[in-house]
C-alpha cells in the first residue's frame, strides 16, 4: 500500500535535498581553504576582503570554500585526496606533512616571507579576576595549590605548544640538567586537572565547568575567550618567556592546478601579508609582521621572550620523535 | 488471599505499582529527558530571534539539505538488504548461516571513526582503488558518495537486526502454505510476508533513519567538511562548537533533536495504529 | 503435529523460493560494504611485526584504557539490566497517564547524535550544570571521572536492554503469572522463580549489546571524560590519539582488539540466542 507513495516522497525528498546541498553561489571558480578549526570567524572576515581586492583587479568574480577541523585531520583529508588549493593551519608539521607527501613544495616555508607564517601567536594564560593564586610565569605553575586545563598533547597542536613552552622555560632556569626538567615536567603534567582533546573542549572546561586556576592556549585564543566571557571576569597573563607558534600557509600545488587555480591560490596566500589582512589578524588577536599594524596594535600584545621550538628541541620533526610519539618522553613523564 | 480471584497478575498491588511507576518516570525523567531539555534551553539562551538566524544561516540549511538528501538514499539500500538477508538467514539452512548473521553485526562493533577510516584507507588517493579513481578523475572521498557509503556502513544492521528475531519467531507456515498453492516469489513477499512485517520494517526504518541523520565519527573522516558542500549538521554542529558559537552549535543540536522526536512520534504512531488494527483483526 | 513435523525437517529442503536471490544480494552486500573496507583495517595490520603488534597493544597506557573501558562498561550494563527491566515492566504492565510518552523516550539515546548526548550530559553534570550543582555537595563527582564515562555509556546504550525484555514480557501468557500467584508465593519470589526465568535470555542479550555498544563509543564519552592518562582514558581516545600522529597501523592495531572482542561477544550471544529458541521450541514440542 505504501510502496508507491514512499518512493514518490523520497524521490521528492531527494529533488530537495539536491536542490538545497548544491553549491550556494555558481561564481566561475572556487578556491578551497582547508584551515584548522577555530578559525572560522577569522576567514569569514577576511574572504569577502579578498574577493573583492580580486574583483576589482582581474574583474572576475571569485568564491572562497573553507573546511575546517583538527589540522592533523584536515592534513590527512588533503593528503587522502580532498582537493584543497590552499592551507592555512595552525601546526608547522601539518604542513610539512603534504610536503612530505608531495603536494606542497618541499621548501614551502622559504616561498613566502616569515618561514611562510603571515602570523603568529605565542602561549600565553587566562586566569580568573584578581588572578587570586598569583600566576605570572611558567615556575607558579608547578607549585602544588595550582591546577591547570590545557588540551591534550597527544591530540592537539596547541597543548604540544603548551608542552614545549613549559619545557623551553625548565630547560633555561635549569641550565639543561636533564633530570630536573624532567621532574619540573612531571609535576607540570601532574597538575593538569582536565586533558580535553582540543583547545575549545580545555576552554569550555575551564569557562563553563569553572575548573582548574588557569588556562593555557595560544594569545590570540585566550584574548578572543576573554572577550567572549567577560573583560572583568579574566585576566590574560604573558608570561615573560613563552614560545613562538607559526601559522603557517602554502599552496597545495598539484591540487590547484588540477582545479586550476594556481594563480588565485597564490594570490590568496601572498594577500595574507597584505596590510588589510594583516589589520584583520590582529583584530583577531594574532601577532602579525606589517609594520603600521604593529605600531597600530602595539598595546595589545606585550613584549616578550619568544622562544623557537628550533632551539628548544632542534626542529619539529625531533620534536615529534622525541617527545610526543607513543612511548617518547610525553608518555614517559606521564608514567605512573 | 484475595488474589485468587480474576487475572491476578505479579505486581499488581497498588503500593508496588506506584512505587515502581514513580521510580521508573522519576529515573528517566532524570535520566533521558533532562538532557533533551538541556539542548533546547541552550539552543534559546539568547531568545527565539537568535536561534532563528542560526537554523536559517544558509550553511546550516545546506547541512539539513545534504544531511536528509544522504538519508534518503541510504534507506532504500538497506531496506532491500536487510529483507534479503532476513528472509536468507530465516528461511534456510545452510553452511555459515551464523557466521553471515554476526558478520551484520560488524557495524555495531566497530568504532565510526575506524569505520571511515577503513573507507578512507580503501577508497581515498593512497588507496588501491582509491589511485585508480584518482586517475581516472571520480572522487568518492570528501563528496557525498563517502558520506554515502560510510552511512550505509553504519547503519545497515538496523532493517535486518530488527526483521531475523521476528521472521524466527513467525516461522515460514504462512509462506509454505502460499507456495503450495502456488504463489509466485514476489506475490509471495507482497501478500504473505509483507503484512506480517511491515511494522518492524518501518521499525528499522525509522533506526535506520535516526542514525542516518546522526553520524558523526564515521563521516567526519570522509567528508572533509567543506562548509555548504559536504558538512552534514552533526559536523556543522560540532563546527560551530569548536567555534564558541554555543548558540548556533545548539540550534543545530535542537534540530536533530527535532528529528529525533518526529522520529520517535512516528514510531510511536506506527505502534498505535499496528496495536489496533490487531486489535481489529 | 504436522507443522511440528514440517518445521522439525525444514532444514533440509527449501520449499520457499528466493534462496539464489536473497543469497546473492547478501553475500555482495556483506562482501563489498562490510567485509572489503576490512581488508584495508588488515591491510595495515600486516604492516607490523607480530612483536610490534604485541607492543603496541600491550602498552601501560593502552592497557589501562582497556580497564577503564571495560570496566565503565560492565557498570553501565548492569545499571541498564536493572533500570531497563525496571522501564520494561513498567511499560508493559501498567497503564498510566504518559505512558506511552515514556514508551517513547526509550528510544531518545538511538535518535540522538552521540555527540549532542556528549556535550549535552558534560554540560549537565560539570560542577556548575544542573545535576552536577545538586552532586557535587553530596561528594559525588560524575564529570571527568569514570563515573561520567559509565554514566554517558549508560545513556547511549540503554534502549537496548528495554527494547529486548519489553516484546518478551508482552508475549508472556497470564497464566504464568496466574500458576505462581495460585501457589501463594510473595510477588518478590514469583517474579524471581517464575517471570526472571522467562526474561533471562533477552536481558542477557540485551544488556550484552548494551556491553559491546558501550566499547565502541566515543563521541558521546569524550566530553565528560576528563581524558587524563592511566585514569580517564578510553581505548577509543587511544585509536583517535594515533590517527592524530598518522600512525595508522597502530591506530588499526588497538582497533582490531576492540573489533575482536566485540565480535566474539556478538557471536557468544548470536549462538546463545539460537541455542535458546532451539530450546525453547523444543519445549513447546
Amino acid at each position: 500500500m505504501t510502496a508507491s507513495r514512499l518512493l514518490k516522497q523520497s524521490l521528492l525528498a531527494i529533488a530537495l535535498g539536491t536542490g538545497l546541498a548544491g553549491p550556494a553561489l555558481a561564481a566561475e571558480r572556487e578556491l578551497l581553504n582547508s584551515s584548522y578549526d577555530i578559525a572560522r570567524e577569522l576567514f569569514a572576515a577576511i574572504n569577502p576582503e579578498f574577493t573583492a581586492w580580486w574583483q576589482a583587479e582581474h574583474d572576475e568574480e571569485v568564491e572562497i570554500s573553507q573546511s575546517h577541523g583538527g589540522s592533523s585531520a584536515q592534513a590527512r583529508a588533503i593528503l587522502q585526496g580532498l582537493r584543497a588549493d590552499v592551507v592555512t593551519y595552525n601546526q608547522v608539521t601539518d604542513v610539512q606533512a603534504l610536503a612530505d607527501g608531495g603536494l606542497v613544495a618541499e621548501d614551502w616555508q622559504a616561498q613566502l616571507p616569515n618561514n611562510a607564517s603571515p602570523y603568529y601567536s605565542t602561549t600565553a594564560f587566562l586566569v580568573r579576576k584578581g588572578n587570586p593564586k598569583g600566576i605570572e610565569n611558567w615556575d607558579d605553575l608547578v607549585r602544588e595549590d595550582v591546577e591547570m586545563v590545557f588540551p591534550n598533547p597527544k591530540t592537539s597542536g596547541n597543548g604540544r605548544y603548551t608542552y614545549l613552552a613549559a619545557w623551553g622555560y625548565a630547560d633555561d632556569a635549569f641550565d639543561g640538567d636533564e633530570e630536573r626538567i624532567h621532574d619540573f615536567m612531571r609535576t607540570f603534567l601532574r597538575n593538569v586537572a582536565v586533558f580535553d582533546t582540543g583547545g575549545r573542549g580545555a576552554t569550555t572546561s575551564f569557562i563553563e565547568r569553572g575548573i582548574g586556576d588557569v588556562l593555557i592556549s595560544f594569545e590570540s585564543e585566550v584574548n578572543n575567550i576573554r572577550g567572549e566571557y567577560g573583560e572583568e571576569d579574566y585576566e590574560v597573563i604573558v608570561p615573560p618567556v613563552s614560545i613562538l607558534a607559526e601559522f603557517p600557509v602554502a599552496v597545495v600545488e598539484p591540487n590547484a592546478e588540477r582545479n586550476g587555480n594556481l594563480d588565485l591560490a597564490r594570490a590568496y596566500v601572498e594577500y595574507l601579508y597584505s596590510e588589510e589582512a594583516q589589520r584583520q589578524l590582529a583584530g583577531f588577536n594574532y601577532r602579525v609582521h606589517h609594520e603600521a599594524v604593529v605600531e597600530e596594535f602595539a598595546e595589545r600584545f606585550p613584549q616578550t621572550e619568544l622562544l623557537q621550538v628550533e632551539n628548544i628541541v632542534g626542529s619539529w620533526e625531533e620534536a615529534m620523535e622525541a617527545h610526543f610519539a607513543g612511548g617518547a618522553l610525553l608518555d614517559q613523564l606521564q608514567r605512573r | 488471599m484475595s488474589r485468587l480471584e480474576g487475572t491476578q497478575r505479579i505486581g499488581d498491588a497498588p503500593r508496588v505499582r506506584r512505587l515502581l511507576v514513580i521510580a521508573a518516570v522519576a529515573l528517566s525523567a532524570l535520566f533521558l529527558l533532562l538532557p533533551l531539555v538541556a539542548i533546547f534551553a541552550q539552543a534559546f539562551a539568547q531568545g527565539a530571534g537568535v536561534f532563528w538566524t542560526n537554523v536559517t544561516n544558509s550553511y546550516t540549511r545546506s547541512a539539513i539539505g545534504l544531511t536528509l538528501f544522504i538519508t534518503v538514499l541510504t534507506i532504500p539500500v538497506n531496506l532491500v538488504f536487510g529483507v534479503m538477508l532476513a528472509w536468507l538467514v530465516t528461511r534456510f539452512r545452510f553452511p555459515g548461516r551464523r557466521i553471515l548473521q554476526t558478520l551484520i553485526d560488524i557495524p555495531f562493533a566497530v568504532s565510526p571513526v575506524v569505520a571511515g577510516l577503513v573507507y578512507l584507507l580503501l577508497y581515498g588517493r593512497n588507496g588501491w582503488i582509491g589511485g585508480w579513481l584518482d586517475t581516472h578523475d571520480i572522487q568518492l572521498m570528501f563528496a557525498w558518495p563517502g558520506i554515502l557509503m560510510v552511512t550505509i556502513f553504519v547503519t545497515c544492521p538496523f532493517v535486518a537486526r530488527e526483521l531475523i528475531p521476528l521472521m524466527q519467531a513467525q516461522g515460514s507456515r504462512d509462506e509454505e502454505a502460499a507456495v503450495t498453492l502456488g504463489a509466485s516469489g514476489w506475490t509471495l513477499f507482497r501478500r504473505v510476508t509483507l503484512p506480517n512485517i511491515r511494522w518492524a520494517l518501518l521499525y528499522g526504518v525509522i533506526l535506520t533513519n535516526a542514525r542516518a541523520v546522526g553520524e558523526f565519527g564515521a563521516v567526519s573522516v570522509v567528508s572533509g567538511a567543506i562548509r555548504g558542500q559536504t558538512n552534514t549538521l552533526p559536523l556543522h554542529l560540532e563546527q560551530l562548537y569548536q567555534d564558541y558559537n554555543t548558540v548556533g552549535a545548539f540550534a543545530s543540536a535542537a534540530l536533530l533533536a527535532l528529528i529525533a522526536l518526529l522520529t520517535l512520534a512516528a514510531k510511536a504512531g506506527l505502534e498505535w495504529r499496528a496495536a489496533r488494527q490487531e486489535a481489529s483483526t | 503435529m504436522i507443522t511440528l513435523a514440517l518445521r522439525a525437517g525444514s532444514s533440509p529442503r527449501r520449499v520457499l523460493p528466493g534462496f539464489g536471490l536473497s543469497l546473492g544480494v547478501s553475500l555482495l552486500f556483506v562482501s563489498l560494504v562490510l567485509l572489503l573496507p576490512m581488508t584495508g583495517l588488515f591491510g595495515q595490520l600486516a604492516d607490523l611485526s607480530l612483536a610490534q603488534y604485541w607492543a603496541i597493544i600491550t602498552d601501560g597506557r593502552v592497557v589501562a584504557s582497556y580497564t577503564v573501558t571495560m570496566g565503565a562498561a560492565a557498570v553501565a550494563a548492569i545499571v541498564n539490566a536493572a533500570f531497563g527491566l525496571l522501564l520494561a515492566w513498567v511499560l508493559v504492565r501498567y497503564e498510566f497517564p504518559g505512558r506511552r510518552l515514556l514508551d517513547a523516550l526509550m528510544d531518545l539515546p538511538f535518535a540522538l547524535p552521540t555527540a549532542v548526548a556528549g556535550i549535552t550530559l558534560a554540560t549537565l553534570y560539570s560542577s556548575n550544570g544542573w545535576m552536577g550543582r545538586l552532586l557535587e555537595p553530596l561528594g559525588l563527582q560524575v564529570a571527568y571521572t569514570w563515573v561520567g564515562i559509565a554514566l554517558a555509556m549508560a545513556f547511549t546504550s540503554i534502549p537496548f536492554v528495554v527494547r529486548t525484555v519489553q516484546p518478551v514480557l508482552e508475549d508472556l501468557p497470564v497464566e504464568v503469572d496466574e500458576a505462581a500467584l495460585t501457589l501463594g508465593a510473595s510477588d518478590g519470589t514469583a517474579f524471581r522463580r517464575v517471570i526472571l526465568p522467562h526474561l533471562w535470555p533477552a536481558l542477557v542479550t540485551g544488556t550484552g549489546l548494551a556491553f559491546v555498544r558501550s566499547l565502541g563509543e566515543f563521541g558521546a564519552i569524550i566530553f565528560i571524560a576528563g581524558n587524563m592518562p592511566y585514569e580517564t582514558e578510553i581505548t577509543a581516545l587511544m585509536i583517535f590519539v594515533k590517527l592524530q600522529e598518522y600512525d595508522y597501523a597502530g591506530a588499526s592495531a588497538i582497533a582490531s582488539v576492540v573489533l575482536f572482542v566485540s565480535l566474539a561477544l556478538l557471536l557468544a550471544i548470536n549462538l546463545w540466542q539460537g541455542r535458546f529458541i532451539k530450546r525453547l521450541h523444543g519445549g513447546m514440542g
